[in-house]
């Protein structure tokens, strides 16, 4: 269940809206951002707070790029293959992400900090080779760039996570 | 080769731009910033600012050259209300970057322009329709919205007048079909968003069932200074006689100096290359481009200067879209090169229709065969077929589709059949 606060500040901006529905995208993402992901009870939570059919929301879950129907890492790297980014070393990027992490694209790390998506066009093409990590973009990228990147990130969560 | 130039070229949409940060309001309004609205709410009829918008020949920038003028002249006069006038800043063409710098750049410009918009349409609701990629730019337009309304640029009563408008920043959840405008109503109602058919269109039943005018950040950015210093000016900033206003071109792949450059619109090819990209990058030997994102078809030696408008494009079979160019050098393969645009027109489909769903990724399969040594002659008829199918879907995303596909099939056949007679791709050989 979501915190009170959090679902009283989610009914307040659904009862302000003029159409609740035009928010469905934002009540998903906040539950969204609460739990990680949409599981199925996520899902319904959400669909009771828009007022519509959870099954509304599942043409909307599993159709757009930014929301998650399964658990994702607590860092989600979004990596662009599309056409400047694929000619400039998407592949070899990709491949040097998937050793440094020990997964697969579309996986998660065991310690659950990263998932490995692919993504198209980000609009960063004069940042080629680019990528996302939560919606921030990283670029011009190279190998020694994407391992300073992780460490980075790794140290953030090690501080930040109660022990 | 021509270092990077400081051109004379008058800079319009990014007057105000700064290396190190985002204009404020202040920056804005000390170059003559919210004085074409204030002039328009004193002095001008709603219809006074449609006609200059269509005298000033402005073409919608978001790729379909629509005339921004026009757009706003099929807003019925007895229309109902609200009226609404959405941006479209999702910006999902692959290769375009120009809108995310021009947000960065100059917030306020946009939103006067939405003002002027607005205030044509008589419209009192405005809604910037942004991917979530661009997340920090929401943020940034949010803050300034909200400096504007302080500032009594938006809100009720707009500077004295009777003049009522808001914006509000929605946030896609991330798809290419929500950059078509009727898939883009229905994303911002709530719904899946698949392309509608139209008519009716938009501007007569759009939004919520309400007249709606959507325009790309570009198109409203230019919005102002037009209204500023008049329909003929915009004209003149041009350098083809078809041509109107300045262009954000943006430019990426094989140069040395990738980035987004406002020039007149017209300019050659061969100077945006050379000159403002810096030229092409170490042992690069220009190939083709991609004039406009990756729904245009590719732009082959013989027309390396060529006018980079609208009609010049046109008139070679062409489409400027939206001005991203994407360089290609002797070393890409044009079968690689479609096989991963077909990877991405196959992921992005809604899957509304049949042949989108279904011809893109059969096309996509057929290229991969092609560019993995497993090609024969026969799948060349098969493409061409495929390719005239796609013309056959329900929103312009297939056609779009084709026009990187009809490209490598006319100009660079004789790869695509090198590929099959070798049966390996003869790029993969040579490095």
């Amino acid at each position: 269940m979501l915190p009170t606060n959090v679902k009283q500040m989610l009914n307040q901006q659904i009862q302000a809206a003029e159409h609740p529905r035009e928010l469905a995208i934002d009540i998903m993402m906040a539950v969204q951002d609460h739990y990680g992901y949409l599981s199925d009870e996520a899902l319904e939570e959400a669909a009771a707070i828009v007022g519509v059919d959870p099954l509304k929301l599942e043409e909307l879950a599993t159709f757009y790029t930014f929301l998650y129907r399964e658990p994702v890492g607590r860092y989600v790297i979004h990596i662009c293959d599309s056409v400047i980014c694929w000619m400039n070393g998407y592949e070899s990027l990709r491949d040097h992400l998937c050793k440094k992490l020990g997964i697969q694209m579309g996986e998660t790390t065991p310690d659950g900090l990263f998932t490995l998506l692919p993504v198209c066009c980000i609009g960063y093409c004069d940042r080629s080779p680019a990528m996302l990590i939560n919606k921030k973009a990283y670029g011009p990228l190279t190998p020694a760039k994407i391992d300073e990147i992780l460490e980075t990130l790794r140290a953030e969560a090690a501080e930040t996570t109660p022990s | 080769m021509a270092e990077t130039t400081d051109t004379a070229y008058p800079q319009v949409l990014f007057a105000n731009r700064k290396l190190d940060r985002i204009a404020a309001i202040d920056d804005y309004r000390k170059n003559g910033g919210y004085e074409a609205i204030e002039t328009v709410l004193k002095t001008f009829s709603p219809k006074d600012v449609q006609k200059l918008i269509q005298d000033s020949n402005l073409l919608g920038r978001g790729g379909a050259a629509f005339p921004a003028g026009m757009k706003l002249q099929t807003v019925a006069d007895d229309a109902p209300f609200p009226r609404y006038i959405v941006c479209n800043a999702d910006e999902m063409e692959p290769g375009t970057f120009k809108d995310r710098v021009l947000l960065h750049a100059d917030p306020h410009l946009l939103i006067e322009g939405m003002l002027i918009d607005a205030y044509s349409a008589r419209a009192e609701k405005g809604i910037v329709f942004i991917r979530p990629e661009y997340e920090n730019a929401a943020r940034i337009l949010e803050r300034e919205v909200a400096i504007a309304e302080k500032a009594g640029f938006l809100g009720k009563n707009i500077l004295g007048s009777d003049f009522n408008f808001s914006i509000d920043v929605h946030r896609s959840g991330g798809r290419y079909i929500c950059g078509e405008v009727t898939a883009q109503l229905n994303a911002l109602e709530g719904k899946r968003p698949n392309p509608r058919k139209p008519p009716p269109y938009p501007t007569e039943f759009g939004l919520w069932g309400k007249p709606t005018v959507t325009q790309n950040v570009e198109t409203l950015c230019c919005m102002p200074p037009i209204l500023r210093n008049g329909a003929q000016w915009f004209k003149d900033l041009a350098l083809t006689e078809t041509g109107a206003g300045t262009k954000l071109y943006g430019i990426s792949g094989r140069v040395k100096k990738p980035g987004c450059f406002e020039l007149p619109m017209g300019v050659r090819l061969s100077e945006i290359i050379d000159e403002h990209a810096g030229g092409m990058a170490e042992g690069s030997e220009f190939k083709a481009c991609l004039p406009g994102g990756a729904s245009t078809r590719y732009l082959t030696r013989e027309h390396y200067d060529i006018p980079m408008d609208f009609e010049s494009l046109k008139a070679v079979g062409m489409r400027l879209g939206t001005a991203a160019i994407m360089v290609f050098d002797q070393s890409d393969c044009m079968v690689g090169v479609t096989h991963n645009l077909m990877e991405f027109f196959a992921r992005e489909s809604c899957g509304w229709c049949t042949p989108c769903r279904e011809g893109i990724p059969y096309i996509k399969d057929i290229l991969w065969r092609i560019e993995n040594g497993l090609g024969e002659e026969r799948f060349v008829p098969m493409l061409e077929r495929e390719c005239r199918h796609l013309w056959n879907a329900y929103c312009a995303f297939a056609p779009g589709a084709a026009a990187p596909l009809e490209g490598l099939l006319n100009d660079f056949q004789d790869e695509v059949l090198d590929h099959i007679r070798e049966k390996k791709c003869p790029f993969k050989a040579s490095v």
